[in-house]
Formats: structure tokens, sequence, C-alpha cells
């Protein structure tokens, strides 16, 4: 049974770069809506998510909503297993396809089809098991002989579609949706939407971080507040993300 | 805290190797990109490594007034095998962060893109030992079965291979000067490590500089099969030393650091 339980997880982002304080005092006034605090060896700290315990079950389609910077991707990226808590617990069962932005991790000199394959590899499918797949990745994506060409030939929504289809076709039981497809048309963005709603029908756990309030709608049913690295809120989506609008 | 490190590092390992067919189509990727629409394609490595081997063959052998039946053979299979230890050394820096949409993206294990690169370099090292065989063909020379006592010392040159670059890669993350320093260090160790030259053209009182040379020993526990001589004990047992000692270290790093990575990159 797939789940999601993050135990009073804190995530911090040591800044090798911006060592000095005239750096931090710049990134200050920058109004950054991270934390900035500094370590005690003085190295410039940014807060990603400050003591967050959640959890959701199977089923759940959970929203993550709040300003740029809130702490969003950060929770999205704990709860794929990539970053891994500085303090707290994060536990995490079932199998996980994470889709962040679009681009990263897709070799753009490289064939849509190669791509295909070196994806589902990093997934976790055999060659095999991606080979009985392609097709129906192929067709999902609509990209045609596209496919053959080098991915650096794509616009942003084919990327889109591609990276879509693959991650959606290995049957996750948990996915993890950063604004992930809203670079598609129309046309696909409702082919996508089917494909989630099938998949949130199998009880799949669905987290989306997403500015859109439509999208959000449209596919949670609860939704958490994050600001600066702290959940706010948590609780149906209509009233989060009431009280979101009204503070904005 | 620590269980629960040298838990996850342990099974980082052990999953990065059961993943072989991603890192493997990975380290054939990488040569087919790199040679995407040249002509020769991977040949070119055979071919690079021939035209050096023979123009320096030629030139050192008059210059250390050795005869080229003897140097050729020697420089070719010391510039192979040095290729293959040196490069996972140099390319190790980068295993990480030139890996880091992915890392950042999917979860994979970590020792996956450590096995990428080593099998790269098995690849390039099968595209050289072409040379090899040339080269015994053309001077008339059988090593006979001495030879596959290279397996072995090919085997550890390897397992070192490994070691180095997870090193390496995990240094590097943290300190980005350290891959600017590793090219400059490689430099110096291919001169005076006993690649171009042997130890017997040394003055016995600084024959120590080579003997106290762990790449010297590495190198010979593959050089010498290759040629049709048994290695002594003690470069068996100082290739095999490095190698044990280096994966101490090395793991004592990964299991403590391991986590930073993805924050590092």
């Amino acid at each position: 049974m797939a789940c999601i339980r993050l135990d009073h997880v804190s995530v911090s982002f040591p800044i090798y770069t911006a060592g000095s304080r005239s750096i931090r005092a710049r990134l200050m006034a920058a109004g950054s809506s991270g934390r900035i605090a500094t370590d005690a060896a003085s190295r410039v700290l940014v807060r990603g998510l400050e003591d967050v315990s959640a959890e959701i079950v199977h089923g759940e389609r959970v929203a993550l909503v709040g300003r740029n910077g809130a702490g969003k991707t950060t929770m999205l990226r704990v709860m794929a297993g990539i970053y891994e808590p500085v303090a707290g617990t994060a536990t995490v069962e079932g199998k996980v396809a994470p889709l962040f932005e679009v681009a990263l991790g897709m070799d753009p000199e490289s064939t849509g089809y190669e791509n295909i394959v070196l994806r589902g590899l990093y997934l976790g499918l055999s060659k095999a098991e991606i080979r009985a797949k392609a097709d129906e990745i192929a067709e999902f994506t609509e990209l045609g002989s596209f496919l053959s060409l080098p991915l650096r030939t794509y616009s942003a929504g084919m990327q889109a579609r591609l990276s879509f289809a693959v991650s959606t076709c290995i049957d996750p039981e948990i996915l993890l949706l950063d604004e992930g497809i809203g670079a598609g048309d129309a046309a696909f963005l409702e082919k996508a939407r089917k494909r989630l709603n099938a998949f949130v029908a199998r009880a799949g756990i669905l987290v989306l971080a997403s500015h859109s309030d439509t999208l959000v709608r449209q596919l949670c049913t609860r939704a958490l507040l994050l600001d600066q690295g702290r959940i706010v809120a948590c609780g149906p989506v209509d009233e989060v993300l009431a009280r979101y609008r009204g503070e904005a | 805290m620590t269980r629960l490190r040298i838990a996850k590092a342990r099974a980082d390992l052990i999953e990065g190797v059961r993943r072989w067919e991603l890192w493997s189509v990975l380290g054939w990727h990488d040569i087919r990109q790199r040679y995407r629409r040249s002509k020769l394609g991977p040949f070119w490595i055979t071919l690079s490594m021939g035209v050096m081997v023979g123009a320096m063959g030629v030139v050192y052998s008059e210059l250390f007034n050795m005869n080229v039946r003897e140097y050729l053979p020697f420089l070719a299979v010391g510039l192979i095998v040095w290729s293959f230890l040196s490069v996972p050394i140099v390319e190790g820096c980068n295993v990480f962060i030139g890996s880091e949409g992915v890392i950042r993206q999917l979860r994979a294990p970590l020792s996956v893109h450590v096995l990428r690169m080593m099998w790269r370099n098995v690849i390039i090292l099968a595209h050289n030992m072409v040379i090899y065989f040339v080269v015994l063909a053309v001077f008339g020379l059988w090593p006979g079965a001495t030879a596959l006592l290279a397996i072995p010392g090919a085997i550890i040159v390897c397992l070192t291979g490994v070691w180095t670059a997870l090193l390496a890669g995990l240094l590097s993350a943290r300190f980005r000067d350290i891959p600017y320093m590793t090219g400059t260090v490689m430099q110096i160790l291919f001169l005076v490590t006993p690649v171009l030259w042997s130890e017997t053209q040394l003055s016995s009182n600084i024959r120590l500089i080579a003997q106290l040379n762990p790449f010297y020993h590495l190198i010979e526990s593959v050089r010498m099969p290759l040629l049709g001589s048994v290695p002594p004990l003690a470069t068996w047992a100082t290739a095999l030393g490095v190698t044990v000692a280096g994966w101490a270290v090395t793991l004592a790093f990964f299991v403590r650091y391991r986590e930073r990575i993805a924050y590092w990159i």
C-alpha cells in the first residue's frame, strides 16, 4: 500500500559560492522567501523545509500550493528520495515516478526513442519491459516520426509529452508532478488529465505542486499551503486555496 | 544513525551493480555520442592510440638507445594500461557533477554514475587492446599462457578505477578545485611513473621513486604478464593492498557523505 510519511522533516541547502556576508546581505535584500541563515562554520544556509510533518495515504490527491520559493519543489524532491532530510525522517512506500522539470535528465543529442529507453532504465524498467511498452509510449506522445530525431529539435511541449508518457508508463503507485504538464497544448493536456484520472482511480498517490488553481481543483482533493518552508495550512482544496488567495 | 547510513550506502552499491542494464547502456551511449557523425566512429580510439604508440615508439627508442622491438611493445602496453588507470581518476571527478540533471530529477543509485564511467573505459580498453595484438603480430612476439595472468591484474586495476572515481566524484562535488588539481597531478604522475621509461633505466639509488609509486605496481601487474613475464610477489601485494586500502577509505567517505551529494551538485 502506497504511503508517504514526513516526520519533522527539515532540509537546508549550503550555498558554497555565497560565502561572504555581502552576498548574503544581497540575497536578503532580494527578498527571497526562503529563509537564509548561517551554520556553525558560517556558511550560508538556505532553509528549504523547516519541521514539516505530513502523512499522505493511498488514494489521496494532494496539491502543494504556495509562493515561489515556499518549498514546494523541495518537498517533492524529499518525497522522491532525492534529498534526504537533514533532520527528521521521510518514509515513502511504493513505486515513485517523479516528473519535475521536463528537460532535466533528458539527453538533447539523443533521439526521442533513445531518451525513452534511457528514462525507462533510470526509472527501473528492464530493456525488455521498455521494448514491450515502447509502442504504447510512442502512441501516447503522438510525436510520430519526430521520435527518431534528436531531442534538441523538440519544442518544450513535445518534450513535456515525452517525459510525461515515459514517467506514467511505469505504473507508479506514487506520482509526483511539478507543473510538469503545463507546457503541453490543450489536446495533450486533456489526454494527460485522462491518464491522471485513471491513475488516481487506481488509488495511487498523486502529489502536485502547481500555481494553477484550475489544475489543482481538477486533480486534487486536499491541499497543503507552504510558506517559507513550513506547512501553514492543510485541508480541502477550496479552503486552502481561499486562504492562500486571501493572503496574497 | 551510523548504522542507517551504512545500510543505505550498501544498498546504493548493491542496487547500483544490479542495475547493470542501465549503466552498460549509458556507457555505450556515451561512446556512441562522442563519435556520433564521425565516419570512423569509435575506431578513432584505436587509431589515435595506434598513432601515438607508433610515433613515440620510434622516437623514444632512438632517444633511449633501445631496440624498437623491445621498446615499442613495452610502450604500447604501458600507455594502454596507464590510460585505463588514469582516465577513471580524471573523469571520476565529473561523475556526479556531470549527472546533476539526472540526480536531481530521478532517484537512482549514485554508484550507477560511477559504473557507467567505468564501463565506458572498459569499452575504450577493448578498443585499445587491438593495438596490443597488432604490435605482437608486427614484431612476431608471443607471450604465451603467462599473458593470462594479466586478467587478475586488470581486475585489480578496474576495482581501483571504481574506488578512485567514486572518491574523486564525491570530493569534487563538494570542492570544485579538485577536478583541476587532479588533472595537473595526473600529468605529473604520468611523467614520474615508469610508463614511457622503465625502472631499469634509473640508477639504483633513485629506483625507490618507482618502487614506492603504487601506480607503478598497478601497471606492472598487467604490463608484465602481457609482455610474457610473471610479476614479482611484491607487485601483486602492493597492487592488491592499494586497492583494499583505497576501498576502505572510499567506503568511509561514501557512508558518511553519500546523502549530501544531491545537495552539493
